[in-house]
């Protein structure tokens, strides 16, 4: 158990380069003045 | 064993103080970690060690260490070089850059999204309005519903063998078109179901004519709606006044807390079936975080916060000393929406829902949105744009719904599947790049006059949001697993 670092959340983001990219999820829009959310705020579909 | 041979920390590792914690945010695999005051200190002296073009030595960090005043033997400064060398051999922390994504379009765009522009009028004056008041610079009309047939049709084709499709009602103030939005929904609805699609509605409203009946029909019909409202009344008030100066608080908050009782359940990450207030705060609230506040206790849950954008002569456009105010605005409402988290209250508000484990993949972030190429916007008249944001400025019309057949202009497709982070150079080496995504185009374009170079003021916004949702997103897992382990000893 580490003694000094707390991970909280461990993830494979750069994986999704090779299995990402179908397009299906929501339209974004970083500004949210419009009706969808922005990247950051969003979930994957699939 | 630490290999950082060649690696950019500053570039792929976020660290920093945020409330009581340090937080560590590997960029490349999104991976989050607290860290004790020694090793945030450690890695600190290594940026700043690399950053002076100087070669990682376990005896300068220390000597630096020392010369800080740390209270820490060589020992255990190779105990946390230790943890960072395992924790980079589990791939996340200083995690290998990301391969850079390179997006292969088809020829045709797929454009699965479209905004309609129902009216290009409003019942509103508000100040910072970028549609000009609701016409866009343009006369003041409806769209007829044939054009909006059309549109609807539109993207029914050119979403190609895309089966969720969606359709945003937009203006100036859609509401004022309302019986043309009712046949819309019934056509779209429709139409999709014949050719094997769904349709998802979407309405933006300033909800002035929020009546009863329509609040029913959004319900009914299972639309999805974003609420205009800003915050505090004299906020309110003071942007968003009617043609005649009056302010419209009185009148559509309680339309707004009507509407928002309607769904209690609606999602943090905009799926399904949803409402969210979304307001825009200016120079002239820079305390915004109050105005959240303010629609909390109105008991509407669902809060978005944008700040404004405007040209930097408008009187409420953001001045260069509002920027440490604005910053520490996000710092109070993290600590606020935190408190009220740990009393057990349910809300949302949008910039701090970072889904870190169900996010969308890195070919997606690599662009905020997918104005010009993936989503367009119609004007009344049929006339189609890259997004909202664009419409009524010539050099950015796409093409028309009238034209047969309906081609895009390629130069502006090919412009906006373009601007993306590894195009930019303020991106690629930022470490908001996979969140933010490069920003809005629109508004960079207001800014520099080009897509490609960003609005400067909205990365520091981005960037403190994202620091600030991190940390919440910390605070709330250790809230949640406390209660776990209380709830486990009952």
């Amino acid at each position: 158990m580490a003694k000094h670092i707390q991970t909280i959340v461990k993830a494979n983001l750069s994986e999704t380069v090779k299995t990402g990219g179908c397009g299906e999820c929501q339209s974004s829009c970083q500004s949210a003045c419009k009706t969808s959310c922005t990247v950051g705020n969003q979930v994957c579909v699939k | 064993m630490l290999n950082l041979d060649n690696y950019k920390i500053a570039k792929n590792v976020h660290a920093y103080h945020q409330g009581d914690i340090n937080v560590a945010y590997d960029i490349n695999s999104g991976s989050l970690h607290v860290l004790d005051d020694l090793t945030f200190a450690i890695l600190q002296i290594m940026k700043k060690l690399q950053s002076n073009g100087k070669v990682l030595k376990v005896q300068e960090i220390f000597s630096l260490l020392q010369g800080e005043g740390q209270n820490c033997s060589e020992e255990e400064l190779r105990e946390v070089l230790g943890e960072f060398g395992e924790l980079q051999k589990e791939g996340i922390l200083f995690s290998p850059e990301a391969e850079e994504w390179n997006p292969v379009y088809p020829e045709r765009p797929i454009i699965k999204s479209i905004c309609l522009h129902v009216a290009h009028d409003c019942n509103l004056r508000c100040k910072y309005c970028f549609a000009g008041t609701g016409a866009f610079g343009g006369d003041r009309g409806l769209m007829n519903i044939e054009t909006g047939k059309k549109g609807i049709d539109f993207v029914l084709d050119a979403s190609a063998h895309r089966k969720h499709c969606e359709v945003d009602f937009f203006g100036g103030e859609p509401l004022l078109n309302f019986q043309v939005v009712l046949e819309l929904v019934h056509y779209g609805r429709q139409a999709a179901a014949e050719r094997g699609k769904t349709i998802k509605f979407t309405l933006t409203t300033n909800a002035v004519l929020l009546t009863e009946e329509v609040q029913n029909f959004l319900e009914q019909e299972d639309i999805s709606v974003v609420l205009s409202i800003d915050g505090r009344p004299e906020v309110q008030d003071q942007m968003r006044p009617y043609a005649n100066g009056k302010g419209s608080y009185d009148q559509v908050v309680p339309r707004i807390q009507q509407f928002a009782a309607k769904r209690p359940e609606s999602s943090p990450h905009a799926v399904g079936t949803y409402y969210y207030a979304r307001g825009t705060y200016t120079h002239f609230n820079l305390d915004f975080d109050k105005d959240v506040d303010h629609l909390l206790e109105l008991g509407i849950k669902q809060i978005s916060l944008e700040p404004v954008v405007a040209k930097p002569d408008e009187s409420y456009a953001f001045q260069k000393a509002d920027l440490p105010k604005i910053l520490k605005s996000y710092d109070r409402l993290g600590e606020d929406l935190l408190a009220r988290k740990m009393k057990g209250e349910e809300f949302s508000f949008f910039h701090f829902n970072v889904a870190l484990e169900q996010g969308p993949c890195l070919p997606k972030r690599i662009s905020g949105c997918g104005a010009g190429h993936e989503y367009v916007a119609i004007s009344p008249e049929g006339d189609l744009y890259p997004c909202h944001q664009f419409v009524g400025q010539e050099e950015f019309k796409m093409g028309s719904l009238w034209d047969e057949p309906i081609e895009l202009n390629p130069h502006l497709i090919q412009a906006f599947r373009n601007a993306h982070i590894y195009k930019k150079a303020s991106c690629r080496d930022c470490w908001a790049r996979y969140s933010c995504s490069g920003g809005c185009h629109a508004a960079n374009h207001a800014f520099s006059g080009k897509l490609d170079e960003v609005y400067t003021l909205g990365c520091e916004f981005q960037r403190k949001r994202l620091e600030v949702a991190l940390y919440l997103q910390i605070k709330e897992k250790s809230l949640n697993s406390s209660y776990e382990k209380d709830s486990a000893t009952k």
